[in-house]
């Protein structure tokens, strides 16, 4: 009798657990599907056709060739031009994102009468389209007709127009300059999130005990925000290291000044050698594999939260 | 004792100066190039190039020219479509996806929650000769389509992610007590949690329709004629009738008329739209 009820109970649980497996698969599987087919396959298709010598126009027919792109990439000057070029805006890029990204933060952190007008202000360079972005700053920073030269000259810092886009040393940082009053205000809200999660009895203690701000930031602040500053900045490096759009713009077409995506892009549409292209693409890839170990780790945690 | 406090409430004073002017040096660097491209957008083509920090003479030829110019409308239009089923789509897949995620415990949840956390450090680049393959496979290219597939690669992760951790925060004993009534699955879905979760759903189903809408790379790619072009791609291959000169007032007119939608957008749901851009990211 015992024995009955104990295999019927047992034969109830595997029954409901079954069904449970079920129901959570069932609701995961259209996002999977959309996962696994928006992402995983064109991501492999792609790795594959790096070993392979396919053309645009003709992605069917295509022969096996082996490591033959990637070592073709390597003794690409251009290609080099553009690893260079993407490390030079992502380092000088996200530290300057992130100071000034703290100071917004700080400002947010406040309480202060017209904070909600502020924080709306401080996210519409983020809100604002990268391509619209780019075609406004190139306009002010024309050479000729810009608004920035203007006001430089005026305020007697420079004597003569400066070639901002011109030059490909100076679109560089002009393509820096655009990408941190974009990026800075995401930044800043991704350190507002982590000032808020601070205690926040430290501050009004600093601040009875009349301790200088300088004093607070740099000793409470400061330790206390390293993880969540680190991955904000793993963050950024990842998604700068992307970088396009603004670059298509700014540099339209350079090789001077073109960076791992406008290359990879360039050669798999322009040029139509979707071998060649796909090589760098993967190239590129592995540069972002590189990052995204460290910062996968810390991401640990966002997944223990979620328990 | 009156001297120590006048000299505090002095330095009071300094302080709330200096933030004062901070704030408003920020304010001017955020606002200042989109102030810039409307007081440009409204200077006809003898103005142009004038570099007065106000508008004298306000003239809307500009806007009257983009408006009436067809293929910018039709790329709005485009933009619309594509931004809207982009968001409508990845909201109804994250819907169901995420309430297993965030409510229950089993084997290979972390799994997926990893998977979905890879694909957004995937640089587009390199999906993009396999999305060529698969639209081409799919036949859709130059078409609005192409465009909703490739953008899901972009939203799915992030809103997956953002619901399921607004859905997490759902405290547990109102799930309990429908399971208690012997609601299934599917009904504590739809009849407890989405009532729960709509401001949740329009500010992520609002963070997927800005980076639909603002998205570049794809929509340069999977398209061809000017029938099937996106705003963002419109405004890059914007170059007006004569070849020799660049129509800045023009360029200028469409971009704002671009980015008013987002903008207002942005204003009014504001508080909303940082809590869901935390909320999906890193949080300490």
């Amino acid at each position: 009798m015992f024995n009955i009820m104990k295999n019927n109970n047992s034969e109830n649980i595997l029954k409901k657990s079954h069904r449970e497996w079920l129901s959570n698969w069932g609701f995961l599987a259209p996002c999977l599907f959309v996962l696994i087919l928006c992402a995983g396959w064109p991501l492999l298709k792609t790795i594959y056709f790096s070993f392979t010598d396919a053309e645009l126009d003709n992605l069917n027919d295509f022969c096996f060739i082996g490591i033959d792109n990637f070592v073709d990439l390597a003794r690409d000057q251009d290609w080099w031009i553009a690893v260079r070029n993407t490390f030079i805006i992502t380092i000088i890029a996200v530290p300057l994102e992130t100071i000034f990204g703290m100071i917004i933060a700080l400002i947010l952190h406040r309480n202060f009468k017209g904070r909600g007008w502020m924080r709306a202000i401080v996210l519409i360079p983020w809100t604002i389209p990268t391509i619209v972005s780019a075609r406004m700053w190139a306009w002010m920073l024309n050479d000729v007709y810009g608004i920035i030269n203007e006001i430089l000259i005026n305020i007697g810092l420079i004597n003569e127009p400066i070639p901002w886009i011109a030059s490909n040393t100076l679109s560089i940082l002009s393509i820096i300059l655009v990408d941190v009053w974009k990026t800075t205000p995401y930044m800043a809200l991704l350190l507002l999130a982590g000032l808020q999660s601070l205690p926040q009895d430290c501050f009004e203690a600093a601040e009875v005990d009349s301790i200088p701000f300088r004093k607070t930031f740099f000793r409470i602040i400061i330790p206390l925000m390293k993880p969540t500053i680190i991955v904000a900045m793993i963050f950024r490096g990842l998604e700068t290291f992307k970088i396009f759009d603004l670059v298509y713009i700014l540099s339209s077409g350079n090789t001077a000044t073109a960076t791992m995506s406008t290359f990879a892009r360039k050669h798999l549409v322009d040029y139509a050698d979707v071998g060649f292209g796909s090589a760098a693409a993967t190239s590129l890839l592995f540069f972002i594999l590189i990052l995204a170990i460290f910062w996968i780790p810390f991401n640990k945690k966002r997944l223990k939260k979620l328990d | 004792m009156i001297r120590a406090e006048n000299k505090w409430k002095y330095k009071r004073l300094i302080k709330d100066l200096i933030f004062v002017m901070i704030c408003i040096v920020v304010a001017v660097i955020c606002l200042f190039p989109f102030y810039w491209a409307i007081v440009s957008s409204l200077r006809d083509s003898a103005h142009i190039f004038s570099t007065e920090l106000w508008p004298t003479q306000i003239s809307f030829s500009n806007y009257k020219e983009v408006i009436s110019d067809k293929t910018f409308l039709c790329s709005f239009w485009n933009s619309a479509i594509i931004a809207t089923m982009t968001a409508l789509i990845s909201l109804f897949v994250c819907l169901f996806a995420s309430y297993p995620l965030a409510r229950h415990q089993f084997h290979g949840r972390k799994r997926v929650l990893m998977l979905a956390l890879s694909v957004t450090t995937l640089p587009q680049v390199a999906v993009l000769s396999g999305m060529f393959e698969l639209i081409r496979i799919l036949d859709i290219y130059n078409e609005k389509s192409a465009l909703i597939l490739s953008y899901m690669i972009i939203t799915v992760p992030f809103t997956l992610w953002t619901m399921t951790n607004f859905m997490n925060s759902i405290p547990k004993d109102i799930e309990e007590a429908a399971i208690m009534d012997g609601a299934s699955q599917s009904t504590i879905l739809i009849k407890v949690f989405l009532p729960i979760l709509s401001p949740a759903i329009v500010t992520t189903g609002l963070l997927a329709f800005i980076a639909a809408w603002n998205e570049f790379l794809f929509a340069l790619t999977f398209t061809l004629t000017n029938q099937a072009r996106t705003v963002p791609v419109a405004l890059a291959l914007f170059s007006g009738a004569s070849q020799h000169e660049v129509p800045y007032g023009l360029i200028m007119a469409a971009s704002v008329l671009v980015t008013l939608p987002l903008v207002i957008l942005v204003v009014i749901f504001q508080r909303r739209i940082i809590s869901g851009l935390t909320a999906g990211s890193v949080k300490g």
